[in-house]
């Protein structure tokens, strides 16, 4: 058993080896061809850029997508300098450089890689699956009979802080950084899932496309891993199964089949306002654009966010959509739950959550409402402000930096829900529905609380569940996800997550149950 | 301002501090020579299985205290000078007071075996004793072997610390089975076979007669008394149960007897010093609880209760239905009620017992059997709502309604198995009745609460 796992842990690391060399291989040679054809598509009409790209890149061959990356992007802006300069704005390429240079860089790969896409996959996503299986798969056996077997977390480097997290830590952020701000640089990998993108949506695969790809590998080799933790967990089991099925088929197979019929990618169960592009210009016209189709997905996004999600959650609390069907939720319960400990608990990190999360919320619905308003106003502007400008700070702040580089990135360091507990403005408002109106709470069990600290310890929410136990208070916390692991953990049996009468939901005694003295006396002396 | 002095920051200390803070502006001193912080003793063991920082032991954050002006203070009382209201530390400080509240908790019991001190025996108890495990037991490597010697609730927690550290375990254990003077038979066969299931060598009907010391006067081995084997081992662990720490009242004039003598408003001999925990010995016991109880919840319900007292009116001692829980290594034990061994039954006291067939699942209902009123409750691996059984019992509920009803105080998780069914079907072909298992309802839950 031990020697699978080690063989297993070598697999890991011969294939992370792979992959980062990966980063290296191949030529890359823009042909007049391709250039010419992409200047045309793109209606690309700066003779400056085009004079330069010239001279300086068509069919000369790189090694490295990096040079020829840096260099269109370089040349895209020194044309944009010239080009508003002299008030050109005509000239003027609007594309965002770094997209721009992977687009003419994805198409001018030759080499090793494109030449062997299936058999790099097979060694490098098909090993690597396969190593962490090797790696996860003896726990069965080595971490004893089923129960919660939380040892050594706290002595590990990979979970406690330790070098093992940090260098996870760079790995994530710099790989966020990549795919938002420098996809051409990971080209190779986006083109070992070229056969699969075109084979779901017929067209070659994109950055999004590798990440929405790794997204659901990496979410079903850890769910592997919580079926095995929590196989003596139904409410585990279940939650996990649910999370990997809706990102599966909702976030990654619907979407991409739906391109395949020309409709509109969308992803069904992404509410406004974590989707938070929902209303923008640009998707509004390309969903009425798609007709009876794009009307459907505009009444449904709109009723979701309006009506399903505050039903659900009154319901059920958010844990409906947190924990079992959203996509950074089922990231965070997989991937993440390794690093669940990590969130702080201390009262200066509940303020700044407070703070910062309806922040994003407020933020989130100004701009939709200027948005909109802008939109149906006909105008760009809007008090001055420009809209535009307001929806390139939230995605690069909230949408990119914020729910991807921190969001991620953050795991091994700050816990697996940094972006669902400070930046997530649909579990911001979410959480409003649950602490005010709503079914769900945990609840306390009695006087049985030990005060031992598990639960606090192990939400990842960074809610001192402990210090409601104690007092046999119920715990009803906006932030709460309803991932039920502090149930789980507790050795007592303290902790149930349940929707019952909002009647008496929250109840506090200062008397703990079990001590019967009697009160009446003094509430008479008052 | 009247001054409270509390003698011990755990669980009873604490409690009463807080208590008398939310109902008084009195000056609180909390005095301790284990910790700064209050900390959760039951949680030492997670910590040295890395379940847990022992940061994660301490309820409230560092700023609290102050933020409550109870003021903490490190130090040893080794005098109380009960007519000037003065305490003494071990470097001479003095500190007066006006009430004093002894929460100084247990100390685990040594019988007197020879090599009881040497280095590499400790105990579970306090953070000095997790510090200790931690040096002499880091690892397999330097520690090959562990012996305990006693079979409560902390030997299990200390087999199941050094199991995760793949130490091997010999667990000594005076009785037949584990725990049996306590839990009935199946349920007692039921834990011993999960020990063993764990890889522990559980030695039953064994008790130690010494230990010996290597040239360095550290633990060398053990020699068990009835079949005189020497054990070699590097740690021993003695959880033979704990004992009131209250050395240092001796000569005080405060009246003890095993603990600390105190009447049901948990006052001692001499006005205005209280006496509440582990440490306090009721003079006559509550009605079917012990004069001493160290359990985790009595130690709060003295600190609230004391705290009333102080702070408002005398108030007795009331602990209410016993309860209790336990965890042996993957199995959760839940009590409400009494439930007595077979060895301790009540007169009239009868027992039904269901067993799931992988036997790591159990109950026990007892009940009179003249008039079948329902007694308490044993349950193994299933968890079940306290407010409902406390309510069960004072309403002098039988036993046929507690089994009919028994979904409603279902606690386990949503989604997990329930076995009532199968429960009540054990139960009427053993009695020959038809009971039928009623649906639960949120009302029947929640709305009875006050």
């Amino acid at each position: 058993m031990k020697t699978l796992r080690t063989l297993g842990l070598g697999l890991i690391l011969a294939v992370s080896g792979l992959f980062i060399s990966l980063l290296f291989m191949g030529q890359y040679t823009l042909s007049s061809a391709t250039f010419e054809n992409f200047i045309t598509q793109n209606n690309i009409t700066t003779s400056v850029f085009i004079k330069d790209l010239e001279q300086s890149v068509v069919d000369k061959e790189f090694s490295t997508p990096f040079y020829l990356a840096n260099t269109i992007a370089e040349a895209v802006e020194s044309a944009n300098t010239y080009h508003k300069a002299n008030k050109e704005w005509a000239q003027v390429i609007w594309t965002k450089p770094h997209s721009l240079a992977y687009q003419m860089v994805k198409s001018s790969g030759t080499g090793i890689v494109v030449q062997n896409k299936r058999r790099l996959w097979f060694l490098s996503f098909g090993l690597g699956i396969l190593g962490a299986l090797l790696f996860m798969l003896p726990a069965l056996n080595l971490k004893g009979p089923p129960g919660i077997k939380n040892n050594h977390i706290f002595h590990s480097s990979a979970t406690n802080r330790g070098w093992i997290a940090w260098l996870v830590f760079t790995f994530l952020i710099l790989f966020y950084l990549v795919l938002y701000f420098r996809p051409s640089y990971m080209v190779n990998w986006i083109y070992l899932v070229d056969p699969i993108s075109e084979s779901l949506s017929g067209n070659p695969a994109s950055q999004w496309f590798l990440y929405g790809f790794l997204y659901c590998v990496i979410m079903t080799v850890m769910a592997v891993r919580m079926y095995i933790k929590y196989r003596h967990n139904k409410y585990q089991t279940l939650r996990t199964t649910s999370v990997l099925f809706f990102q599966i088929v909702f976030a990654f197979l619907i979407p991409e089949i739906l391109v395949r019929f020309e409709k509109p990618w969308y992803d069904f169960k992404n509410a406004f306002p974590l989707d938070y592009d929902f209303f923008f210009r640009w998707n509004l016209n390309e969903l009425l654009e798609s007709g009876g189709f794009g009307l459907f997905i505009l009444v449904w996004g709109v009723a979701l966010t309006l009506v399903i999600v505050p039903v659900m959650v009154y319901f059920f609390g958010k844990r409906w959509y947190c924990s079992w069907v959203c996509g950074c939720g089922g990231l965070a319960e997989t991937l993440g739950d390794p690093y669940r400990q990590l969130s702080s608990k201390s009262l200066l990190s509940w303020k700044v959550e407070r703070w910062l999360v309806h922040g994003v919320l407020v933020f989130a619905l100004l701009m939709t409402g200027l948005t909109l308003y802008g939109y149906f106003a006909g105008t760009y502007e809007v008090l001055g402000i420009k809209v535009q400008t307001l929806q390139d700070i939230y995605g690069f702040l909230i949408g990119s930096i914020f729910a991807g580089v921190i969001g991620t990135g953050f795991y091994p360091i700050f816990g697996n829900r940094v972006w669902c507990r400070f930046g997530c403005p649909l579990a911001a408002y979410m959480g409003v529905i649950q602490r005010f109106k709503s079914r769900f709470r945990i609840t306390t069990n009695g006087g049985q609380c030990i005060s031992c600290g598990n639960c606090s310890t192990y939400c990842e929410q960074g809610i001192d569940v402990r210090a409601y136990a104690q007092k046999g208070e119920n715990i009803v916390r906006a932030s709460c996800v309803g991932c039920g692991v502090c149930s789980a953990v507790c050795p007592r049996g303290v902790l149930k997550l349940e929707n019952g009468p909002e009647e008496g939901r929250i109840g506090s005694s200062n008397i703990l149950l079990g001590n019967e003295m009697n009160l009446m006396d003094q509430l008479q002396d008052k | 301002m009247e001054h409270i002095a509390i003698i011990g920051n755990g669980i009873s200390g604490i409690t009463a501090a807080r208590h008398i803070r939310k109902l008084s502006h009195k000056k609180i001193t909390v005095i301790s020579s284990e910790t700064d912080y209050f900390f959760s003793r039951t949680a030492l063991m997670y910590v040295y299985m890395g379940h847990m920082k022992f940061k994660h032991t301490q309820p409230y954050e560092d700023w609290f205290w102050e933020k409550n002006n109870i003021t903490l203070k490190n130090g040893f009382v080794t005098q109380i000078d009960t007519s000037q209201k003065t305490l003494v530390f071990s470097d001479g400080e003095q500190l007066e007071f006006d009430k004093l509240i002894i929460a100084t908790g247990s100390k685990p019991n040594k019988f007197g075996w020879p090599g009881q001190d040497l280095k590499g025996v400790v105990s579970l108890y306090h953070k000095q004793d997790l510090d200790a495990i931690e040096t002499f037991a880091p690892n397999n490597s330097v520690c090959k072997h562990a012996v305990i010697v006693g079979g409560g609730l902390i030997g299990v927690e200390l087999a199941e610390m050094f199991h995760s550290r793949h130490i091997p375990v010999t667990f000594l254990v005076r009785e037949q089975s584990y725990w049996n003077a306590i839990l009935p038979s199946g349920e007692s066969q039921m834990i011993t076979n999960e020990i063993r299931k764990n890889g522990i060598n559980l030695r039953l009907e064994s008790n130690l007669k010494h230990i010996n010391a290597d040239e360095n006067g550290r633990v060398k081995s053990i020699v068990i008394a009835e079949t005189g084997e020497e054990i070699d081992c590097d740690i021993v662990g003695l959880t033979a149960g704990v004992s009131p720490n209250i050395g240092f009242l001796e000569s005080s004039g405060i009246e003890t007897n095993r603990g600390v003598l105190v009447d049901r408003n948990l006052q001692t001999n001499i006005k205005d010093i209280y006496a509440i925990g582990d440490c306090a010995e009721q003079r006559n016991a509550v009605e079917g609880r012990r004069p001493i109880e160290a359990v985790w919840y009595t130690g709060r319900i003295m600190g609230e209760t004391v705290a009333q007292t102080i702070c408002k009116k005398e108030t007795q001692y009331t602990p209410g239905h016993w309860f209790n829980s336990a965890k042996f290594f993957d199995i959760e034990y839940q009590t409400y009620g009494w439930v007595n061994s077979e060895q301790h039954l009540k007169p009239n006291e009868g027992h039904f017992h269901w067993m799931h067939p992988d036997h790591n699942k159990c109950l026990t209902i007892a009940f009179d059997k003249t008039t079948q009123k329902f007694l308490g409750i044993n349950t193994f691996g299933i968890r079940m709502r306290h407010e409902i059984f406390n309510r069960w019992l004072d309403q002098n509920q039988s036993i046929d309604y507690v089994l009919e009803h028994l979904q409603i105080a279902h606690f386990d998780p949503e989604f997990y198995t329930t076995y009532y069914h199968d429960v009540l079907k054990k139960f009427n072909s053993e009695y020959n009745r038809n009971l039928k298992l009623k649906k639960k309802s949120w009302s029947q839950i929640f709305t009875l609460k006050s």
